[in-house]
């Protein structure tokens, strides 16, 4: 056991912070209420490295190892959680994914200028009747010889607009369902894509979000990522990583809250002392601080599992539902602490409030985590 | 042209400073180190005209005078974007000493301009450029808000009462610099961290050199004295306390 980070990883953490202070933190919450897209932000996030930030440095990316990443991730979402979800679908799920499975020609035309930050790439497996059931997938892609023909409808897509490379899936043979599913890699300029409205959120509000819309999209047969019919067990060991990073945004904007909280009780006076020497918030203090720490450990030992090679599927899962849930929570105790200042937007743990609850729904529910826990306890 | 840059290694400067052993020795527990801002911004606008000017720039060299500890300091200077670094092996003792090893150093390559910040957020001692153009007998310029080179020659300003003088120089100078001659730090690249791995970060002796300077102990600024509150309509107790108590007017 090494509980010990690297200088490296130290020197992406307070590059991280310091990015997210600098850059992010001032104007998010006007951000936030116009729902705007940190449009200049990522530019620059994306010109640090950060977007392509595990990725190898042959296809133009840092090299950085998982740990690195939910350390950068944290410091990101303590601010600005719209930033930290480009990264995490650019690192975890277009990029890791285009490297792990996509063929050579796949990887230079598209990993490259994605891995490099100058373009970002956008995940699209869910649907409107296709959510945490994500084999009941009714967007197709007909086999037409030579190209695939994509028409349906895909909902909540993050970077729906501001991506310029979507990995789509969809289903090629109905009749063997999850089986007969592909991934398909399609440049959004191509003809017959739509965008439906900008999402109207509760949080995460200046994440770009929209329903994408398919009606006959021709897309070369070279596209396709793997096997005919492998585009579900794509998925699903590229949101295993996924995980990683949504853990971590939510550990973050719990580390962020809690961060907060600390702060205010030591400057709020009530009844003749700053209210961190009333045991009723100390307390509550105390009980955040664990939740963060345990979330903390949780998705770095996923991440240091992942970067060993090991089977890290169920234990990113028992990061993500954890880390997602205690956000809730400490988020939660934050506004409270803060009293009636909580309650506005002055003080941002409002906002990490609204910004924790899609936590527990996005990239897998809190209860999606708990039966693949709760599988992987029960089976022979 | 060839740019040395002096960093220090300082303690951040959000830490909260205790001091242990009588309040003889500052306690480095839990401290998290930093390149000196002042240092920071020299490195920043180095490396600022090294991009503008890439053929005119041969190399941007680091200098630290400190024990190993100082490394993930010095490595953070070669992620922002310097090319190289030296480490004097030996703790900095007082300004003369670091200037007499930075001395040293400059005098094994021939460096066209020499940046040092104007003073170190730990010791504020502001003496180590100084210092170090006397031990060079090379020419320098203190308080440098500008610095460039146009058509080959230095251009740079510096702050005076009430303005600012411009001045230009032979080369090789030292400039020290403050606020101003630069916009703002730069924050490493993922390709920055990782290259700086692999940069030369070569490690010196020191030379013999006695400190001046002994530091018997340290204090603490004194606690604000508690606000008072006065009375809105009492002004005659307001003018009475300023000028009496406050002396202020």
């Amino acid at each position: 056991m090494n509980f010990e980070f690297t200088e490296e990883q130290k020197m992406i953490q307070q590059a991280a912070k310091d990015f997210a202070e600098r850059e992010l933190l001032p104007g998010v919450i006007e951000r936030d209420a116009k729902s705007e897209f940190p449009k200049e932000q990522m530019k620059k996030l994306a010109e640090l490295g950060f977007l392509g930030m595990m990725t190898d440095p042959k296809y133009g990316g840092g090299g950085m190892d998982t740990i690195s990443y939910v350390l950068a991730m944290e410091e990101i979402s303590k601010h600005d959680s719209a930033a930290a979800v480009v990264m995490s679908v650019c690192n975890s799920l277009v990029n890791w994914g285009l490297e792990t499975f996509g063929t050579e020609e796949q990887k230079q035309k598209y990993l490259v200028p994605l891995a490099k930050g100058e373009k970002i790439g956008a995940f699209l497996l869910s649907e409107p009747e296709a959510g945490s059931d994500a084999t009941s997938q009714r967007t197709t892609a007909e086999d037409k010889g030579d190209y695939y023909l994509i028409n349906g409808t895909k909902n909540w897509i993050t970077n729906a607009n501001s991506a310029s490379t979507y990995i789509v899936i969809a289903q090629t043979h109905p009749e063997k369902k999850h089986k007969g599913i592909n991934a398909i890699i399609v440049d959004k300029n191509t003809p017959g894509i739509t965008l439906g409205p900008h999402e109207d959120k509760m949080g995460m509000r200046s994440s770009d979000t929209h329903s994408v819309m398919f009606n006959d999209v021709k897309v070369p047969k070279a596209n396709r990522i793997g096997e005919d019919g492998f585009g579900f067990s794509f998925a699903m060991k590229t949101l295993d990583g996924g995980r990683i990073g949504i853990a971590s945004q939510a550990m973050g904007i719990a580390s962020g809250a809690l961060e907060r909280a600390i702060k205010y009780s030591k400057e709020r006076k009530a009844f003749g002392t700053e209210i961190c020497n009333h045991q009723a918030v100390a307390f509550k203090l105390a009980d955040m601080a664990v939740k963060v720490e345990n979330a903390r450990n949780l998705c770095l030992k996923s991440a240091w599992m992942k970067d060993k090679h090991l089977n890290y599927g169920i234990a990113s899962a028992y990061a993500k539902q954890y880390a997602a849930d205690i956000a809730m929570e400490v988020t939660t105790e934050a506004v409270q602490i803060h009293g009636g200042y909580g309650y506005v937007k002055e003080y941002h743990v409002e906002r990490l409030m609204r910004e924790a609850k899609l936590t527990q729904i996005y990239e897998g529910t809190s209860e999606v985590q708990k039966i693949v826990i709760s599988r992987s306890l029960l089976k022979d | 042209m060839k740019i040395l840059v002096c960093i220090s290694n300082v303690p951040d400067t959000t830490t909260k400073i205790k001091f242990v052993n009588d309040n003889k020795t500052f306690d480095t527990a839990g401290v998290q180190w930093i390149i000196n801002p002042w240092d920071e911004l020299a490195l920043t606008r180095a490396l600022d005209i090294k991009d503008a000017q890439p053929g005119i720039i041969e190399s941007i060299t680091v200098a630290n005078v400190g024990a190993a500890d100082t490394e993930p300091t010095i490595r953070k200077a070669l992620a922002i974007g310097a090319d190289k670094a030296i480490r004097v092996n030996a703790e900095p003792k007082d300004s003369f000493f670091i200037a007499t090893q930075l001395a040293e150093v400059v005098k094994k390559e021939n460096y066209d301009i020499i940046l040092c910040g104007i003073e170190s957020c730990d010791g504020n001692g502001s003496s180590v450029g100084g210092m170090l153009s006397e031990v060079l007998n090379m020419p320098s310029v203190s308080a440098v808000s500008f610095l460039d080179i146009e058509a080959g020659k230095i251009k740079l300003k510096r702050e005076i009462d009430g303005g600012q003088e411009v001045v230009t120089t032979q080369t090789p100078f030292i400039a020290i610099v403050q606020k101003g001659i630069c916009k703002e730090p730069r924050i490493p690249s993922m390709r920055g961290i990782m290259g700086a791995r692999t940069k030369p970060l070569q490690v010196v002796e020191p030379v013999a050199a006695e400190p001046l300077v002994e530091f018997v102990n340290y204090e603490y600024p004194k606690p604000k004295a508690a606000c008072k509150k006065i009375d809105p309509e009492n002004v005659k107790e307001l003018v009475n306390l300023l000028h009496n108590e406050a002396k202020l007017i």
